[in-house]
């Protein structure tokens, strides 16, 4: 299965990756992760992260494997912060010193968003009613100004092969696979040190998953740190410089 | 780290004359807001929160929650029974419920602007549309009349009310028109805070979006820190960066908008996620 053999970069299976023995420290360093939901009308409980510890480096992409269930958009999710982590750390290098995601107050969670985090999950979630060269400009709004953000976020659409007419028009009513490439645009768009991918090329006909799988490498080798969920062995084996296995909770 | 612009420290309203059992007979445990030994309304206990320049703080709840309450009391229409509030305009930190009617309607005309569900509340009905406007900038003290009526054209433009209509009264318009109308006046005099009472319940779907697409434009280009006071899941979902669930006159959750609809911890707070449509 996934645990065998990685691909021709070298991986770290286990639930601790080792850290490179470099000047850089890692920029995102998660230990002893755990989500447990209350379901309260159910009167039941249900475990989604159980222990997941691990480090990821500025200009690597580390790949959470595991069965359905095990966990890996939740622990995506805990360190975007729309799931509160039950217990552990989660920390986070900025230029203000480090930070713990897990307990951080809300508005210094939304400022981080603006520009140290980003995240595309598996379903494009944008305003409503707006044309799909804004949805994509929107994040570098604030540090590049309108123009540029607008340039950037074009060129990022034709990358992904979104073509040109239906920029001007609301996400809403694009295909799985074109509101997904808007989705990755606009996450790419941010030019966020850390970027968090949910099964990024779910919806994506051959083609189009070449083109992001070619994004995702640019990108992680200009120093972006990457954290990916892939339901694709094969991206696995491509993209994956670490791998974390999560193991689904018993029962 | 810059200052909030409202801070609320446990806001509390009874109506009636209340008794030292009213707080802890009330609330979500109890699945009431009447005290069981004196009969007082218990409308809102204990709500504090910190507001900060440029954010949008949702309050969401149904019917009986307090929600529309703390804005009543922030606006200083309703008294608090305990609890305090500080508002920073510039330089200065006014303990709100310590000043004099004199000195609180003065800030209220030109810092804290409000928006009421029901435009009879907000809006001069004997007066046009630009005459409405043109009251709060003259109570802020504006007095030449040239300037009154440019902004009050550019406030209503800006809100896509028809300048050629200006001069019309709030009656002859709809309901959205008057909201519309009522947001302009509201922001005529750029205070630094808004307040918005359930401003498109009860108005077309389609109506509804474009009012609040408007205000999220508006928010972004002026930096207006805002709460808005819903019972709509979407409506806080649009606007607010973060929110505080009430419930009978109690706030049972705070956090991230978007981790109170996915991640939401609180029984209530789970019974009305699930709930939406």
């Amino acid at each position: 299965m996934l645990k065998e053999d990685i691909g021709h970069r070298t991986s770290d299976i286990g639930p601790k990756d080792r850290p490179r023995t470099s000047d850089i420290g890692p920029l995102l360093s998660i230990d002893g992760l755990r989500k447990t939901f209350t379901l309260h009308e159910r009167g039941m409980t249900l475990s989604a992260v159980v222990g997941c510890s691990f480090d990821v480096h500025p200009g690597t992409l580390t790949a959470l494997v595991g069965p359905s269930g095990a966990g890996k958009s939740s622990v995506l999710s805990c360190i975007f912060r729309t799931y509160r982590p039950s217990a552990g750390r989660i920390m986070l290098t900025t230029s203000d010193g480090p930070v713990d995601l897990a307990s951080a107050d809300d508005r210094a969670v939304l400022r981080l968003r603006t520009a140290h985090l980003a995240f595309v999950t598996q379903f494009l979630r944008c305003l409503p009613r707006q044309p799909a060269l804004a949805v994509v400009a929107e994040p570098a709004l604030l540090a590049l100004g309108k123009d540029a953000a607008q340039e950037r976020a074009a060129s990022l659409l034709e990358h992904l092969g979104v073509p040109g007419h239906l920029w001007s028009l609301p996400p809403a009513t694009f295909s799985g696979g074109e509101k997904q490439r808007v989705n990755l645009a606009r996450g790419f768009c941010a030019g966020a040190p850390l970027l968090l991918l949910d099964e990024p090329t779910a919806s994506l006909d051959p083609v189009s998953r070449e083109r992001v799988v070619e994004l995702i490498s640019r990108t992680r080798d200009a120093g972006t740190a990457i954290v990916a969920v892939f339901h694709d062995a094969d991206l696995v084996r491509r993209l994956a410089d670490h791998t974390v296995y999560l193991e689904a909770a018993p029962c | 780290m810059d200052e909030p612009v409202l801070v609320a420290d446990g806001l509390t309203r009874i109506h009636g004359v209340g008794c030292d059992r009213c707080l802890e007979t009330t609330g979500p445990l109890s699945d009431t807001n009447r005290c069981s030994a004196c009969g007082a309304v218990v409308a809102m206990a204990d709500v504090s929160f910190a507001l900060h320049p440029g954010e949008i703080l949702g309050v969401m709840g149904e019917s009986g929650s307090g929600k529309s309450t703390l804005v009543k009391v922030l606006h200083g229409d309703l008294a608090p029974s305990a609890g305090s509030a500080w508002f920073t305009q510039g330089d200065t930190r006014h303990e709100l419920f310590a000043l004099n009617a004199a000195e609180r309607r003065s800030l209220r005309d030109r810092a804290m602007g409000m928006v009421h569900q029901n435009p009879h509340l907000g809006l001069n009905f004997q007066v046009s549309c630009g005459g409405n406007v043109a009251e709060r900038l003259l109570m802020a003290g504006e007095r030449r009349f040239a300037t009154i009526r440019q902004r009050a054209e550019r406030l209503l433009a800006r809100m896509q009310v028809p300048i050629e209509r200006m001069d019309e009264r709030p009656g002859a318009f709809s309901g959205g028109m008057q909201q519309r109308v009522q947001i302009a006046k509201a922001l005529a005099t750029d205070p630094p805070l808004l307040l918005l009472d359930e401003v498109t319940t009860g108005l077309d779907v389609s109506v509804q979006a474009r009012i609040l697409d408007l205000i999220l434009e508006l928010q972004r280009e002026t930096g207006t820190a805002m709460i808005v006071v819903t019972h709509d899941l979407g409506v806080i979902r649009l606007l607010a960066g973060r929110t505080l669930v009430m419930r009978l006159g109690r706030v049972v959750e705070s956090g991230l908008t978007d981790q109170i609809l996915e991640d939401p911890a609180h029984p209530y707070t789970q019974q009305l996620v699930s709930a939406a449509l």
